[in-house]
């Protein structure tokens, strides 16, 4: 890395060096800026109620105390919110992830009337805010007698989710029609061609959205609120909340911060195990 | 013979292309069906609400019985709270220009030779994909009055106590406006990034042979052939900006939208409204109001988009 570096900058003038370096402070500080709210979290977690409760700057816990994040465990609604989340991801990131699939390579593979028409009208939805269907669906839930279950966050979820389709769809611009003629010509059935030939080509492309699609769910707040009343039944987020609203009035903040630190592990240790992939699709969404 | 070769062949192409159809047709159903019940029919339900001041009792024939035409929308305009709340919804999109900004600056600062570009990169990207409700439990704490991060640091630098960040009811507003730049600048960061990196090298080139300088570049090659990058941000920014709400639910006292409401934004009314005194139907005129506005938004954006969106040929 640093070698390139020196040799890349072999034909950048002195001036140019000089602004790189003022550049890259400015930017590792911007950084640290960025950083530290969760550094300091996750040292709040381990504080005293002493220490945090002292307002004097001392980020570094002394004494450390272990005994939060057990504590966290141990109150029964936590390792529910975390069940009934997983309990929402699954059903929904294998039927939705595959609904998701076969629209996005019907679209890009199949020709049908109404494609385009069909296509734009989806994409369209993305404009619609949650916040303006949602009475109606707590309406139309209530009647199908969903509230206070994970139906609602689960099954219209299996639907598909069209950013997902949206994605995979421009993925797909990128492997020959070729194929799907000689699919076409040896007779194989539609559903075989997508199943045998086109999804193991885009197997790299549907888990970047998987991933990106687990944490929206996991990251989900307002739709469980609407639809989630009894506590057995909340999921992770809504669950932080109410440890935020609770545990505040008695100031016990470590106990707060050790909740959303654990709560939050899963996303970010995804995103670093994947961070290339995500942020190249993220990149692509405003360049296309 | 030629000629009813020729027809054999179209019928035998148009059974294959009907067959091609039904199939393509039977892929996208699921979502196409999902839309319909979950999207279509709310948004013609929503409307068909907001003329009636149901409470949710009695079913469909309830909310028939409670039509008022058009009093829910009178009432709208004539209510103090809704144009609050839609101003500070619009105060908090202060927050989009400036994140736009900075933004553009750390993008410009990465595509230079330094080093440790992806890690910078992924430090200014993990506010994105950290759950709302935990950054926003996280930033209550270090806007904390007595005992909060900034007020600590504040204290410890000049020896006097800080604002009180979230209990003013101007201030509670740039709280949330540094909270939401915070949050959302690794996403224009990342998209301004991929922007530059795809503006060829040769622009800039023929430039400096003209003897153009760095901001007149600036101005003349890097604005006009980020605008698209600059228009999805503009247009994902503004519809997401008219729906803040967790942020405000979180770290507002008790969720009650600050004093004397002053951080609710419109969708944590439309909330209120109906999910705790349950006015499903003055909630779902709201609820209209804000799809049109945000219909409004776009469309001037797509509108306006051929005045300053330049493309790449």
């Amino acid at each position: 890395m640093k070698n390139k570096d020196t040799m890349s900058s072999g034909i950048t003038s002195s001036k140019d060096k000089t602004m790189n370096i003022i550049v890259f402070i400015l930017l590792a500080l911007g950084a640290v800026v960025m950083i530290f709210p969760f550094f300091y979290m996750i040292m709040t977690s381990f504080m005293t109620k002493n220490q945090y409760l002292s307002g004097q700057l001392r980020v570094i816990p002394d004494p450390w105390v272990w005994g939060k994040y057990s504590e966290v465990m141990s109150k029964g609604n936590f390792i529910s919110g975390i069940l009934n989340t997983v309990k929402v991801e699954v059903p929904v990131l294998l039927i939705g992830g595959f609904t998701s699939s076969l629209a996005a390579f019907a679209f890009a593979k199949m020709n049908f009337r109404g494609k385009g028409a069909i296509f734009m009208g989806l994409l369209a939805t993305i404009m619609i805010p949650f916040a303006v269907i949602m009475i109606p669906q707590y309406v139309m839930f209530t009647k199908f007698g969903w509230t206070d279950t994970l139906l609602p966050l689960i099954i219209p979820a299996c639907f598909g989710n069209i950013s997902m389709v949206f994605f995979l769809r421009q993925n797909l611009t990128s492997i020959p029609n070729d194929l799907m003629d000689a699919a076409k010509l040896d007779g194989c059935g539609y559903f075989r061609t997508f199943i045998q030939i086109f999804f193991p080509l885009m197997k790299g492309a549907v888990g970047t959205q998987i991933t990106l699609w687990f944490m929206t769910i996991w990251n989900d707040y307002l739709a469980p609120t609407i639809f989630l009343r009894s506590e057995k039944n909340w999921t992770l987020q809504v669950v932080i909340r109410s440890f935020n609203t609770y545990y505040s009035i008695q100031s016990d903040y470590a106990l707060i911060m050790a909740a959303s630190v654990i709560a939050m592990l899963p996303t970010i240790a995804l995103f670093f195990c994947f961070q290339r992939v995500i942020i190249e699709s993220v990149a692509i969404s405003g360049i296309k | 013979m030629d000629s009813v070769n020729s027809k054999k062949q179209k019928n035998k192409l148009s059974v294959m292309a009907k067959r091609e159809e039904k199939w393509g047709l039977l892929f996208v159903a699921a979502p196409a069906i999902g839309f319909l019940i979950f999207m279509l029919y709310p948004i013609i339900f929503a409307f068909l609400t907001s003329l009636t001041t149901w409470n949710g009792a009695k079913g469909f024939q309830g909310m028939m019985d409670r039509f008022c035409g058009f009093d829910n929308y009178v009432k709208l305009f004539a209510d103090k709270k809704f144009w609050q709340t839609l101003l500070t919804t619009i105060i908090y999109l202060l927050g989009i220009p400036i994140g736009m900004i900075l933004g553009l600056l750390c993008a410009m600062g990465m595509n230079r030779k330094i080093p440790g570009v992806r890690v910078l990169r992924t430090m200014y990207y993990v506010p994105v994909i950290s759950s709302l409700v935990s950054v926003s439990i996280l930033w209550a704490w270090v806007y904390n009055y007595d005992y909060g991060l900034l007020n600590t640091i504040i204290k410890t630098l000049t020896g006097l106590h800080g604002p009180n960040w979230l209990g003013d009811e101007a201030l509670i507003k740039v709280s949330m406006i540094i909270f939401m730049v915070w949050k959302g600048l690794g996403t224009s960061i990342i998209l301004y990034l991929a922007g530059l990196q795809n503006i060829p090298r040769s622009y800039y080139e023929a430039a400096m042979v003209d003897g153009a300088s760095g901001w007149q570049k600036f101005k003349s090659i890097t604005l006009p052939l980020l605008s698209p990058v600059t228009f999805y941000i503009l247009v994902t920014t503004l519809i997401g900006g008219f729906q803040v709400f967790v942020e405000v639910q979180v770290m507002t006292p008790n969720g009650n939208g600050g004093i004397g409401y002053s951080a609710a934004t419109i969708v944590f009314y439309l909330y209120q409204k109906a999910f705790e005194s349950y006015q499903l139907g003055y909630a779902s005129t709201i609820a209209v109001i804000l799809a049109i506005i945000i219909f409004i938004i776009t469309l001037i954006n797509f509108i306006g988009q051929n005045k300053w969106v330049k493309t790449m040929d």
